[in-house]
């Protein structure tokens, strides 16, 4: 049976988690981190690869929110 | 003269296998009763973490974007990148946003963003607004994709007219039989093609080239009186306001909500939030690709009158450096990547003229049966309409038109993503929101130039700030511009605020909400609970939509 909905406190809880998302939010908005040429990275200027390296941290972001929200239910 | 004969066989196979697959789609997964909107529309709202993948990547990251955002890149450097930040912070923006409507649509059967607003603010006046700026919004999207198409054609020398047509004709039958099912199946060849193509182009490209370096030197070379590959202090705070404007827009398209509301559960979307980045990855590397040109001296095709399109600059490149047979592989990526955000689009607004015109105003009790037959031949309208469009008027004007399409689209910003969160704004409030923001968006698109095309008005999104005040009074650079559709959303919100709070203090009759506090977490298997007996968890989560 699915259990009856009695978990506010938990979700209270799993809502704060939420509040990681604003980092790979604001990151790349912040264009003096990567408005630059120095340093080279594989032949790629910062600017092109620190900006393709926030994907990482969104993934990496959205991934710990995933775990410490997931509903807890029967997978897939 | 290139020989292009075995270009075209190449690009013919792979089109006609697909083509088979849209029609065998509507046996895949097949349901008991296809007369549904649930099915043929939302593909029976079933799809799992891997299908919704696909499909929401083969939908977001269209052909379109994968011939123009290189091409910006090769015509103006560094501002072309913006590309990659927006579509980095656009998942954890929505994350939560996106549970909530996908739980409240579940727990109510919408299918569109205009059937959610019709029941929080219990406004129909609203809700036909959302309607028709959806519609708008999307119709000259499914244009461009032809121009992706378009752009293919061209590099394999074939008259685009004929081979746009049964193109179109083949796409829009399929779509018409098989409905969602049809691109989420054909999403699966696109993205193996489109991730083949990019893998190899990025590897093999740059070492014909010599080396990275090479690329970059090429690009600092050719915008040296800019700032070279980096951004200037003139176009920094356009690249922040259109990332994050074009965030805010994206998943207020209809079919980016389509694509949403098809998948299972909320922990199918809580993975594709994590998942989806891989195609910013492979987005940031085909963007690079218009450096690329710019290091192998690529020129893009002329028209009759002399005139660039730079929209040809991926496909050239193609031409140019890859083998037949492999630029044959390339140009079908690029063709079909456009086949599959068309067909969601094309039936993302016939939904929305179905459930909230149609049935809202035509036929108020229209069976389920009824409402997938008039969805499905809107779908073909849609189609015929961006033809014709791109055959009798001009691509231009879909370019033109697309942009402000984003502008527009922000625009239901607070009746659809802050109403998951509050129903605090008053119906009307969000009706005058939606026309003040509306009207600002559109003054300010009508004094944006296009030096390119010679266009003095609607030539593009980026607002020169000196229009309202002079920037340089609080230091930034005279000629600063910013993303018209930022401004015009803050003017939304402000007016909409303004307006709920005369409607309160003036005690005017609020819209009637039928969704309740836990619709908004409501996970697939929840029975519909009885009452609650206390506030649900669902309110508590501030506002993560920030607004200025």
């Amino acid at each position: 049976m699915v259990e009856p909905q009695t978990q506010p406190a938990p979700r209270s809880r799993s809502g704060a988690w939420h509040w990681l998302l604003v980092i790979p939010i604001v990151v790349p908005l912040l264009v003096f981190l990567f408005n630059a040429k120095d340093p080279y990275f594989l032949g790629f200027p910062r600017f092109y690869w620190l900006q393709l390296a926030f994907i990482l941290l969104s993934v990496a972001t959205t991934l710990v929110v995933y775990f410490l929200t997931r509903s807890g239910r029967a997978q897939r | 003269m290139k020989d292009h004969l075995a270009e075209i066989i190449i690009a013919s196979t792979i089109f006609v296998i697909v083509s088979v697959m849209g029609f065998l789609a509507a046996r895949w997964r097949r349901p008991d009763n296809m007369a549904h909107l649930n099915e043929w529309g939302l593909g029976g709202r079933s799809f799992g973490s891997w299908i919704t993948w696909f499909l929401v990547g083969g939908d977001l990251y269209t052909a379109y974007t994968f011939v123009a955002v290189p091409a910006l890149l090769f015509a103006s450097g560094a501002g072309g990148f913006f590309a990659v930040p927006y579509t980095v912070i656009v998942y954890p923006m929505v994350f939560v946003v996106l549970l909530r409507l996908w739980s409240v649509s579940h727990r109510h059967g919408f299918v569109t963003p205009a059937d959610f607003v019709r029941a929080r603010s219990g406004s129909s006046t609203m809700a036909l607004l959302v309607a028709i700026t959806g519609i708008v919004a999307t119709m000259p999207y499914i244009a461009l994709q032809l121009v992706g198409i378009e752009s293919v054609l061209k590099s394999m020398h074939v008259n685009p007219t004929w081979a746009l047509i049964i193109a179109f004709a083949i796409l829009a039958a399929y779509t018409y039989q098989s409905g969602l099912r049809a691109p989420a199946l054909i999403a699966f060849v696109k993205d193996a093609l489109i991730y083949l193509v990019i893998i190899v182009a990025v590897i093999y490209i740059p070492y014909k080239l010599g080396g990275w370096h090479k690329v970059f030197d090429a690009a600092d070379t050719k915008f040296a009186k800019t700032n070279g590959t980096i951004l200037n202090s003139a176009n920094e705070w356009q690249y922040v306001t259109v990332a994050f404007g074009s965030a805010l827009a994206l998943f207020l398209y209809p079919h980016s909500v389509t694509g949403v509301l098809a998948s299972r559960s909320r922990d199918t979307i809580k993975r594709n939030m994590s998942a989806l980045p891989a195609y910013s990855l492979l987005l940031g590397l085909i963007a690079l690709l218009g450096y690329m040109a710019i290091a192998a001296k690529t020129k893009p095709i002329t028209d009759s009158a002399g005139k660039a399109d730079n929209n040809t600059i991926v496909p050239q490149l193609f031409d140019q450096m890859f083998p037949h047979w492999f630029a044959g592989v390339a140009f079908a990526a690029v063709a079909i990547g456009a086949l599959v955000p068309a067909a969601i689009m094309a039936i993302a607004a016939a939904n929305l003229f179905t459930r909230n015109i149609y049935k809202e105003y035509i036929r108020k009790d229209a069976s389920h049966a009824e409402e997938a037959t008039v969805s499905k031949v809107a779908s073909l309208v849609v189609k015929i309409g961006a033809v014709l469009v791109i055959l009798l008027i001009s691509p231009q004007f879909s370019i033109d038109l697309q942009l402000i399409g984003g502008v527009i689209i922000l625009q239901t910003l607070p009746a659809v993503a802050v109403a998951l969160y509050t129903n605090w704004l008053h119906r009307w409030g969000l009706v005058a929101g939606w026309i003040a923001g509306m009207g600002t968006g559109l003054w300010m698109l009508w004094y944006v130039p296009n030096a390119a095309t010679k266009h003095a008005h609607f030539g593009g999104s980026n607002f020169a700030l000196s229009h309202l005040f002079d920037p340089t009074s609080i230091g930034l650079n005279k000629a600063t511009t910013v993303y018209a559709g930022f401004l015009a959303v803050v003017a939304n919100l402000v007016v909409a605020i303004i307006v709920t709070l005369i409607c309160k203090a003036a005690s005017a009759p609020d819209g009637v909400d039928i969704t309740r506090p836990d619709d908004y977490t409501a996970d697939a298997g929840d029975a519909a609970p009885p009452a609650p007996p206390h506030q649900l968890a669902g309110d508590e989560l501030p506002e993560p939509v920030p607004t200025a």
